[in-house]
């Protein structure tokens, strides 16, 4: 259950606005989408799940063309949680939920038993089960994307988009979010703004600048000074997370980016057999 | 609705009233003062009220779905306006002549269209609809199509005028029978296309991303939903005049109600939508008896105040949407 893209570019309203990207997340991975602001994270995403059709490249699943298949048929693979824009109409969590059944169900079809259990599994999983008879617009912001999670679930793809999953979240859910995603099994292509969250989750990452992809590979590979400088213009320290040895910023203020450092970044040493040293 | 057809200048009871609609279903009409007044005035009148009341509020509901927005129905985006410049072309010129009984309901379809589309048109701004300039634009075009209106009957003929000018208020006065097949005929079509896709019509009231990616084609389904409200208002328009607030109070009622499905919105709507005109209509013939209160000057009356409740009462559901 792969999810490819062979170089892609999309444009919008004329403007090319992301060209030429090319990556792999391989089954049951996590692949993590960083970059600045208008980068063009949002619209990769949108061309996976069909806002924007490409302009050139295409988007591959399990090897099919997602753009060969018919709506319904693409949305059974992918599924998407994305940052909710709702004109609030009162729908309650669960029928969010169901709603995800959209794309298994022809005209006239009525929920029927199996759709009920699905969309029960659904919301155990992501621990929203609670929540059902709740206005969607009422809940918090980490109980929101529990629905969508668990929508996209309801959905039944092996393949999950997530466009900036955690932003205006507290450190807890961003968190208890991004361990539901990982613990899915499912292949997960995520657009974060969080690069230590990032960093943290992702088996790989890909970095993207002003339309293009300018690095990928491993979060070591990836989160380097220079390559955060690139694509931020942004001085930062690297350290290894004492847990993992996964790399994680610290900011810099800028006063002191031009002196040599006043003494090496350490975390808890006596956890460690060996201190970690900044990488830069 | 039995009682609707028994109350009026001659009271009649809700036996007689059943007693002389069964009698004309079986085939042999009972011949009185009575059954005249119950078959040939107020059967169709009252069954006229019901189906515009269906029509408006299932047309509200489509438009509100379309443009993700509570705030916007076929009144108040000018759409109705639209629709009655041409069917007052129709009254008062003749025009689309050829087309016989269906001329009035054609004329005010395509002026509805017409409408719908340069609304959305003005509307749009880097391919995005943004609430508040949709519903300024709809009321901006409301009063241009109520100018091009009014321009017509003061270059029109004065006897066509006046009832040009009831008609626009919107009333039932002039039900009968030949005038129930066509809005019948849209509505239920239009109902039957709605709720196949009404799961499609969820997922588009989530939003147009999160549509596409549950595999819902949102090109095909908004143009759809555009060509089907514009029939609908169309119709409504035709054979009752500009009826406002109904498509746009009576779908909130109906989310209060029987939640936001769509599968439970559209016939919960349209029973609702219906039970309420008939009792407006009722109110219309009867509190200024023997004078007939155009229909849309009762609607009005209860809908503002009911809307700007609703607007106090839940602030953040207007303007929500991107």
């Amino acid at each position: 259950m792969s999810l490819e893209l062979r170089g892609l570019s999309v444009d919008i309203a004329g403007r090319r606005i992301v060209s030429g990207i090319s990556l792999r997340v391989a089954d049951g991975q996590c692949a993590g989408l960083i970059g600045p602001n208008g980068s063009g994270k949002s619209t990769i995403l949108k061309a996976i799940y069909r806002v924007h059709r490409p302009a050139a490249g295409s988007v591959l699943v399990n090897g099919t063309d997602l753009y060969q298949m018919r709506p319904k048929t693409a949305a059974r693979r992918v599924a998407v949680v994305a940052q909710e824009n709702l004109a609030d109409f009162g729908f309650t969590a669960r029928e969010m939920v169901m709603v995800g059944r959209t794309p298994h169900k022809g005209p006239f079809d009525r929920d029927d038993d199996n759709d009920q259990a699905i969309i029960h599994d659904a919301m155990q999983r992501t621990g929203c089960a609670d929540l059902g008879g709740r206005s969607f617009q009422s809940l918090s912001g980490g109980e929101k994307q529990r629905v969508l999670i668990a929508r996209a679930l309801a959905q039944g793809a092996d393949h999950l988009i997530l466009d900036e999953p955690t932003s205006h979240l507290d450190i807890r859910y961003q968190i208890s979010v991004l361990e539901l995603v990982a613990g899915l099994g499912v292949t997960v292509l995520a657009a974060l703004h969080d690069l230590n969250l990032a960093a943290l989750f992702c088996d790989t990452m890909h970095v993207l600048a002003d339309g293009h992809l300018i690095a990928a590979g491993s979060p070591a590979e990836v989160i380097t000074p220079e390559i955060v400088r690139a694509a931020y213009g942004a001085d930062v320290l690297i350290v290894d997370h004492p847990d993992t040895g996964t790399p994680q910023l610290l900011p810099r203020r800028l006063a002191d980016t031009s002196r040599p450092l006043a003494r090496p970044a350490t975390t808890t040493p006596a956890a460690r057999p060996e201190p970690p040293r900044p990488r830069s | 609705m039995t009682a609707a057809i028994g109350i009026g200048p001659v009271p009649l009871s809700p036996a007689s009233v059943w007693h002389v609609v069964l009698g004309h279903l079986e085939g042999h009409p009972a011949q009185s003062v009575a059954a005249e007044i119950v078959w040939e005035i107020r059967a169709p009148r009252v069954l006229l009220a019901a189906l515009i009341g269906a029509a408006l509020t299932t047309a509200g509901t489509v438009v509100q779905v379309l443009v993700r927005n509570a705030l916007a129905d076929p009144f108040l985006l000018g759409i109705s306006s639209g629709a009655s410049v041409g069917a007052t072309a129709v009254l008062l010129f003749g025009a689309l002549a050829s087309l016989g009984l269906w001329a009035i309901s054609a004329g005010s379809i395509i002026g509805a269209l017409v409408a719908m589309v340069s609304v959305f048109a003005v509307a749009r701004q880097h391919g995005r609809l943004a609430p508040t300039q949709l519903i300024l634009c709809g009321v901006v075009m409301a009063a241009f199509y109520e100018a091009i209106t009014s321009f017509l009957i003061f270059r029109g003929n004065p006897q066509a005028t006046q009832s040009v000018l009831f008609w626009l208020l919107g009333s039932f006065g002039l039900a009968s029978w030949p005038q129930l097949p066509i809005p019948a005929v849209v509505l239920l079509a239009a109902m039957a296309y709605l709720l196949a896709q009404a799961r499609s019509l969820n997922a588009l009231a989530m939003g147009p991303e999160a549509a596409a990616s549950l595999g819902v084609d949102v090109r095909q389904l908004r143009r759809n939903l555009f060509i089907v409200a514009s029939l609908i208002a169309g119709v409504a328009v035709a054979v009752s005049g500009v009826i406002g607030f109904v498509g746009l109070v009576i779908p909130h009622i109906v989310r209060l109600l029987a939640g936001s499905d769509h599968r439970r919105v559209l016939p919960a709507g349209a029973l609702i939508g219906a039970s309420f005109m008939v009792l407006a209509d009722l109110l219309a013939r009867t509190i200024v008896a023997p004078q007939e209160m155009p229909i849309g000057v009762i609607t009005a009356f209860i809908g503002a105040p009911a809307l700007l409740l609703l607007i106090r009462r839940r602030p953040y559901l207007y303007g929500a949407a991107e």
